[in-house]
């Protein structure tokens, strides 16, 4: 009787095994594409029972390196991918193809009493570079610019300084910070000071500023007219297939662009 | 029995190799992924550089100096508040609170070292940093200062706690004759129980430096992260922990900003190496005694 139980447990853990591997999805990687990826994942499930999907962060450096290394079948990135990380996953037989899931504009953000509405991407640049140190020089109060920064090595960081700083070096004195969420934070809290940060991120506790005249939206995202403005990526091993393909699909059509919208991102359609 | 004792044994044995395993394993992982960035980074431009500029597209540049500088600052800064606080709470417990009061004060002390990182820098961040910023009118809270101050409430009871120890195990015979010869208790603590006592209080400090000088959370969340070499006491600093802990998560895995990152590692891990290496020493001398 016993040897029978036994028999029998196996058996059905290994269909449970098989059933659950049907649909199993893992991912990981960049902070800012996560609340996407998460949302997206759970509404996923809910019409789709059969699917197990496990999203993790890290950031976008890690999520590559785990598609690499074959740990997961979808790493997120806010970047895109670097030659040096493409070749190394050459070199591992991994072929790294990109699907675009959502367009995000880096919003500039000061603290709600600032009077100043809105900067130019060359103010922007000697802000963050040390040229300007009191907002007195923008028009606005007579105070110190506290300058907040993200993470050198974050996808935030890398699009900020590409777009808005033209590559330079943001000076030394500058506060970098670990997420979207603590530059937000620390913004909202510090008079004089001024961020940046994904669009999904921004809440009251800060204010948004005209780039060139152009406050960040969906519209101006799409269409180009704001100059702070990227791609976020999921990238697979080759062309997707199977699970993945029906859920980065699934995140693409409207359906999942609703969840996108939701989350404060920008839609691609 | 005989087979029992030795499967006992054998357990122990595997127990005690594993831990041994795990360690020369990061060891040696830490040292084979940071020494790299020696091969196109000199030593002496990584350590006396002050910029850090590790991702930057043409002309990247790996100087710790202005974080290492950040770690050593705010670590003084912690022990500065530490070190009062902590033999002042150990001489009181150990030698002034009646027994009934120290049974009590001394599990509250080793409670505060139960408090997650996390929560220290919760409350530096939402409470403390705002504070300062208001109390002294600066234009941020989350500098020097305010770490320093989180940091020392962190090293607080490792102090304390193993001064206290340190305190309790002088022989009772030095106290009474001390205060047979007519010392007052003031000059006994003084002049007889803490010289007694000295070893394990250096150890204590320098336990409390090797766990400041380690810690990545709080100075993650209060410190403010600029790497600057500060000015004042209320600006922001960028120890090097916290560079790695904010920057290894998005480094492209292999390229010369990972590596530094290593290096970084391997230096945390030679200072931490050292300095509980000089907190064995002076325990083994003291026990040897």
């Amino acid at each position: 009787m016993r040897k029978y139980l036994i028999i029998i447990w196996i058996t059905m853990l290994s269909l449970g095994f098989a059933y659950a591997k049907q649909g199993q999805i893992t991912c990981s990687g960049s902070t800012t594409v996560l609340p996407i990826a998460q949302a997206g994942a759970e509404a996923y499930m809910d019409s789709h029972p059969d699917y197990n999907i496990s999203v993790r962060g890290g950031g976008s450096g890690v999520g590559i390196a785990a598609l690499q290394n074959g740990t997961v079948q979808i790493a997120n990135s806010s970047r895109p991918i670097k030659s040096k990380e493409i070749s190394a996953c050459k070199a591992k037989g991994i072929n790294p193809t990109a699907y675009v899931v959502a367009n995000d504009g880096i919003a500039i953000v000061v603290h709600q009493s600032n009077s100043v509405k809105e900067l130019s991407v060359a103010q922007v640049r000697d802000i963050y570079t040390g040229k300007i140190k009191n907002w007195a020089d923008l028009g606005g109060p007579s105070l110190p610019i506290v300058i907040v920064s993200r993470d050198v090595a974050s996808g935030t960081f890398e699009v900020f300084n590409e777009k808005a700083l033209g590559g330079a070096k943001v000076i030394a004195s500058a506060q970098l910070l670990a997420s979207n969420n603590a530059v937000i934070s620390a913004v909202g809290s510090t008079p004089g000071a001024i961020g940046y940060a994904g669009l999904g991120y921004v809440n009251s506790e800060v204010k948004v500023l005209k780039i060139e005249g152009v406050r960040p939206s969906e519209a101006t995202v799409k269409d180009g007219s704001y100059k702070l403005s990227r791609k976020l990526y999921m990238y697979t091993n080759g062309k997707a297939s199977g699970a993945v393909a029906n859920f980065i699909g699934w995140l693409q059509s409207d359906a999942g662009q609703k969840i996108v919208e939701d989350q404060g991102f920008i839609s691609i359609n | 029995m005989h087979a029992k004792e030795r499967a006992f044994v054998a357990i122990t044995h595997t127990a005690a190799l594993f831990s041994l395993t795990a360690v020369f394993g990061i060891i040696y992982s830490i040292f084979r992924e940071g020494i790299p960035l020696f091969d196109i980074v000199p030593l002496s431009e990584v350590l006396f550089g002050n910029d850090w500029y590790p991702t930057h597209a043409e002309a990247p540049q790996f100087g710790i100096l202005n974080l290492f500088a950040g770690s050593l600052l705010v670590t003084l800064g912690a022990l500065i508040i530490a070190i009062p606080l902590g033999l002042g709470s150990a001489i009181f417990i150990s030698e002034i609170a009646s027994p009934k009061l120290k049974e009590i004060a001394k599990p509250v002390l080793e409670l505060l070292a139960a408090i997650p990182s996390v929560v220290y820098g919760l409350f530096g961040m939402v409470v403390l940093a705002p504070f300062v910023r208001e109390l002294f009118d600066l234009s941020t809270g989350l500098n020097l200062f305010s770490s320093s101050i989180i940091l020392g409430l962190m090293v607080l009871p490792i102090i304390s706690s193993m001064s206290e120890d340190a305190l309790a195990n002088v022989a009772k015979q030095l106290r009474e004759a001390s205060l047979a010869l007519g010392a007052t208790s003031w000059e006994t603590i003084t002049k007889v129980v803490i010289p007694a006592a000295r070893r394990g209080i250096v150890g204590s400090i320098l336990q409390g430096f090797g766990r400041a000088i380690g810690e990545t959370m709080v100075v993650l969340m209060v410190a403010g992260g600029s790497a600057q070499i500060p000015k004042s006491i209320f600006e922001s600093i960028r120890p090097l922990t916290s560079t790695i802990a904010a920057e290894m998560g998005e480094t492209v895995v292999g390229d010369l900003h990972y590596r530094s990152l290593f290096a970084i590692a391997c230096l945390l891990f030679i200072i931490t190496l050292i300095t509980n290496l000089s907190a064995e020493l002076i325990f083994f001398k003291r026990n040897k005694k």
